[in-house]
């Protein structure tokens, strides 16, 4: 429990560097809060594991187009084979009022392990992809989109 | 309120063995977040799609545990490589339990 | 006293003097002449001719450079964030001389009376002409890199069926869109139906099923090689211009799919890769960096005229300005499937130098023959240079601005960061052409509406972020809102959010408050049903009843990170 909790500071720590670091809700409290909870969220799906960087391809727009139907791609790297592949894939929003976006699920039938939907970001922030692999390794990947109001491009 | 007509488009339905097929899935669903609220201030229920899956020959292949920040409409694309010919059978589950089901057939050479 | 002698020595060199009271327009014409305007030494076979940003000015204009144009973090102080003379020191242009009038607003008016007006598809044509006659035919290629079909009345009047026929003379190998989508997916599909040349958009993609809707590449053979042209729409176009007008389209930098297609392009066998974007220069540079196997990339979008390719990496960025007072030409030494060298020269489109090509001139007086008279009605006359470009406020957008305070009754006006919008002398009369050279487009009602303090500072803040956002991708590459009413200071440097401070309502000379709503006026708002009359009634009507504007350079706006 103690090192789950440690891991848990740690990935909040770090998810609350990348928010403050974007330069936009970094600041503000229920920005934070929305992080913690998305921090939260990936803890529970790795079941405590912190994701390391890689080996996760997630492919979302820099600006939104609209908030309410935001294009995201994500690709694992993975010879998806019978005792090697890509179990879950975790995505979530760290700045909507509930970060949990969709869990996608894979198997050798797959071929490749890559999954295109539209989602909603109410704001700018973070879209995170978390990749559980058959070995119970745990990958991410992280961009932020800018959800903004328009209008002025030259 | 009438079952919508799942959408499907596979880039070929016809493979060599070994080959990916994309897969591209489109239905028409309001998506109510259930974080809304009506005129008078009270929540509209949540009323989504929560699950969405393929499967070949009643094997998985592909299925996503859906939470409201997917878009109405939801759109899904992913890929199958099916082993042999055979039926891939599509499934979109409403928070009411109605579920909604699409076939296509693919051939493998 | 510098003789006649004197100039020509130092014009053929890309090098004169400064104007003297004795500089008049004809010395100037007869110094400067066609052939050493064209005049380059040819590398290699192969010709890449490129224009773009035309914005449908058909007929030769003034457009003065900015003096402001900043760049923030990894691009700070690098071009195209180089103005005035520290953009002549650094491509040792000598003050006053042709090009330095080309390429900079210092002492703009003075220098326009000199060297004249620039641009005109006419003569745009002859250089081309020009170029396909030295190089040959088979040897030269020329793209179109997009905002071609609008902002002009007779381009909005005819829906670009104007810009279309003109162009049609020029024969481009490709071109890709901007401004071209606000005149809506159905028109576009028409335009380009007929355009007997492809209309690229590699990042282009249908909102159902993310399928792409134009072609992302064409592969040309010339002077014995293979040249793919690989096409990039604006990528914010749905973001920084009305969604509703391509609602079926999406689009986006899309940096993956750029890389795809040039694999696609070396794997087709091309020797040579162009890119022929609308990013805007620093979303280019940024691609250049990342995405190996570019040989060109022929920016767009943000309007920046630089002397020189940019050089990133092995890869050449060419920036050849806009509004027709450039083109570009770009030799190429290729073999192998290899590019070994370049010549490059931008060569500006001096309208009293460059003769006008007669069918195309022709095709031009056809075009306008229908608009000629709402075109030449003098609506008044302007004390003061009036133009648009910079980061922050021109004098044509004061006008404008001044014209919905007073006539919408509003304390606080709101005109959109656009780059195009060609400059009007001092002294001169103020046309109905000149007005609607800086607002014809198809979305100009005028609306008058309130908003809170805090909701205004969260519009600039918004818009400062598009253009000053550390990481060009996020950037959309206009300039800031221009303001009416209000003051403001901004830290360029700072982040989203906090850039902008002191928001002052000038009639009062007190702070804005966060709480209070004020009337907005403004007008290019991207909401679909916006009501109000268009801008170009509102402002020629407020300069028909002023008679003579006397625009200042106003100090609204406090600059301070940069």
């Amino acid at each position: 429990m103690n090192l789950v909790l440690n891991r848990r500071q740690a990935l909040l720590a770090g998810v609350g560097a990348v928010a403050a670091a974007s330069g936009m809700a970094g600041a503000s409290a229920p920005a934070l809060a929305a992080a913690e909870d998305a921090a939260a969220t990936i803890l529970e799906f790795t079941g405590g594991a912190e994701p390391t960087m890689g080996r996760v391809t997630l492919d979302v727009p820099e600006i939104a187009e609209n908030g309410n139907t935001v294009p995201m791609d994500v690709w694992v790297d993975s010879p998806m084979t019978a005792d090697d592949y890509v179990a879950e894939v975790l995505v979530v929003a760290d700045g909507n009022p509930r970060p949990g976006v969709a869990t996608f699920h894979f198997s050798p039938l797959s071929g490749r392990a890559q999954a295109n939907t539209r989602i909603r970001l109410a704001g700018t922030q973070n879209v995170i992809a978390v990749a559980k692999m058959s070995d119970g390794s745990v990958f991410m990947d992280k961009k932020e989109v800018k959800v903004t109001i328009g209008g002025c491009g030259g | 309120m009438a079952t919508p007509r799942p959408r499907i488009r596979l880039d070929r339905n016809e493979i060599s063995a070994g080959e990916t097929i994309e897969v591209k899935t489109l239905v028409s669903h309001i998506m109510e977040s259930g974080q809304r609220r009506d005129g008078d201030g009270n929540v509209i229920p949540r009323k989504i799609i929560n699950t969405f899956k393929c499967e070949f020959e009643g094997e998985p292949v592909f299925s996503c545990d859906i939470e409201p920040a997917v878009s109405a409409n939801p759109y899904f694309q992913f890929n199958v490589a099916p082993p042999r010919s055979g039926t891939l059978t599509f499934t979109w589950i409403d928070d009411d339990g109605t579920e909604i089901t699409a076939t296509e057939d693919v051939v493998v050479n | 006293m510098p003789t006649r002698r004197d100039f020509l020595q130092m014009a053929a060199a890309t090098a004169a003097i400064l104007p003297t009271a004795h500089w008049s327009r004809a010395f100037a014409q007869q110094s400067l002449t066609q052939d050493e305007l064209l005049a380059m030494d040819p590398v290699g076979r192969l010709s890449i001719v490129h224009v773009t940003d035309i914005h449908a000015q058909l007929v030769p204009i003034h457009f003065r450079e900015p003096s402001t144009n900043l760049g923030v973090a990894e691009v700070k102080g690098l071009v195209p964030h180089v103005t005035g003379r520290a953009l002549l020191d650094m491509y040792a242009i000598a003050p006053g001389s042709p090009m330095a009038h080309a390429l900079t607003y210092d002492d703009f008016a003075a220098l326009a009376r000199a060297y004249g007006r620039m641009g005109g598809l006419d003569r745009v044509a002859t250089v081309v002409d020009a170029i396909r006659a030295e190089r040959g035919e088979g040897n030269t290629l020329l793209l179109d890199g997009g905002d071609t079909w609008q902002n002009s009345w007779t381009s909005l009047q005819t829906r670009g069926e104007d810009m279309v026929a003109c162009m049609a003379l020029l024969r481009p190998d490709a071109m890709v869109g901007h401004w071209e989508f606000t005149l809506g997916e159905e028109r576009v599909n028409e335009l380009v139906s007929r355009l007997g040349f492809p209309f690229l958009g590699g990042n282009i993609r249908d909102t159902d099923w993310d399928e792409p809707v134009f072609d992302a590449m064409t592969m040309v053979e010339r002077a014995g090689v293979k040249v793919a042209v690989i096409g990039q729409a604006f990528p914010y176009t749905p973001i920084a211009n009305p969604r509703w007008m391509m609602p079926s389209w999406s689009f986006g930098i899309r940096e993956a799919e750029v890389a795809a297609s040039v694999e696609d392009a070396r794997a087709q066998g091309a020797d040579v890769v162009v890119l022929l974007s609308h990013n805007g220069f620093d979303v280019d540079r940024k691609l250049a960096s990342r995405v190996p196997g570019i040989d060109v990339v022929l920016t767009a979008h943000t309007h920046d005229a630089l002397p020189e390719p940019v050089m990133v990496g092995k890869t050449l960025v060419i920036a050849s300005g806009s509004h027709g007072k450039f083109v570009s030409r770009l030799d190429l030494d290729v073999s192998g499937g290899e590019v070994k060298g370049f010549g490059y020269r931008l060569i500006p489109v001096f309208s009293d130098v460059i003769a006008p090509d007669p069918a195309m001139a022709a095709r031009i007086a056809e075009v306008r023959a229908p608009y000629e008279a709402t075109l030449s009605e003098v609506l008044g006359r302007t004390e003061g240079l009036l133009y648009r470009r910079g980061n922050f406020n021109g004098t044509f957008d004061d006008v404008i601005c001044e014209a919905m305070l007073t006539r919408r009754d509003a304390e606080i006006a709101l005109s959109p960061g656009f780059r195009w919008g060609a400059s009007v002398l001092p002294g001169a009369e103020i046309t109905m052409e000149d007005v609607t050279n800086a607002t014809a487009m198809t979305y100009p009602e005028t609306y008058r509406t309130t908003m809170t303090g805090a909701r205004l500072k969260e519009v600039l803040e918004d818009v400062a972020d598009n253009l000053f956002n550390p990481d060009p991708y996020y950037q959309q590459g206009g300039d800031m809102v221009r303001v009416g009413g209000i003051a403001y200071a901004i830290d360029v440097s700072a982040p989203m959010g906090s850039r902008i401070s002191d928001l002052t309502l000038m009639r009062t000379g007190e702070a804005l408050e966060a709480e209070r709503e004020y009337v907005v006026s403004g007008w290019a708002s991207v909401n679909e049903g916006t009501q109000g009359p268009p801008i170009w009634d509102l402002v020629a009507a407020h300069i028909r009843e002023a008679g003579t504007v006397a625009p200042r350079e106003t100090e609204t706006v406090r600059v301070t990170g940069a």
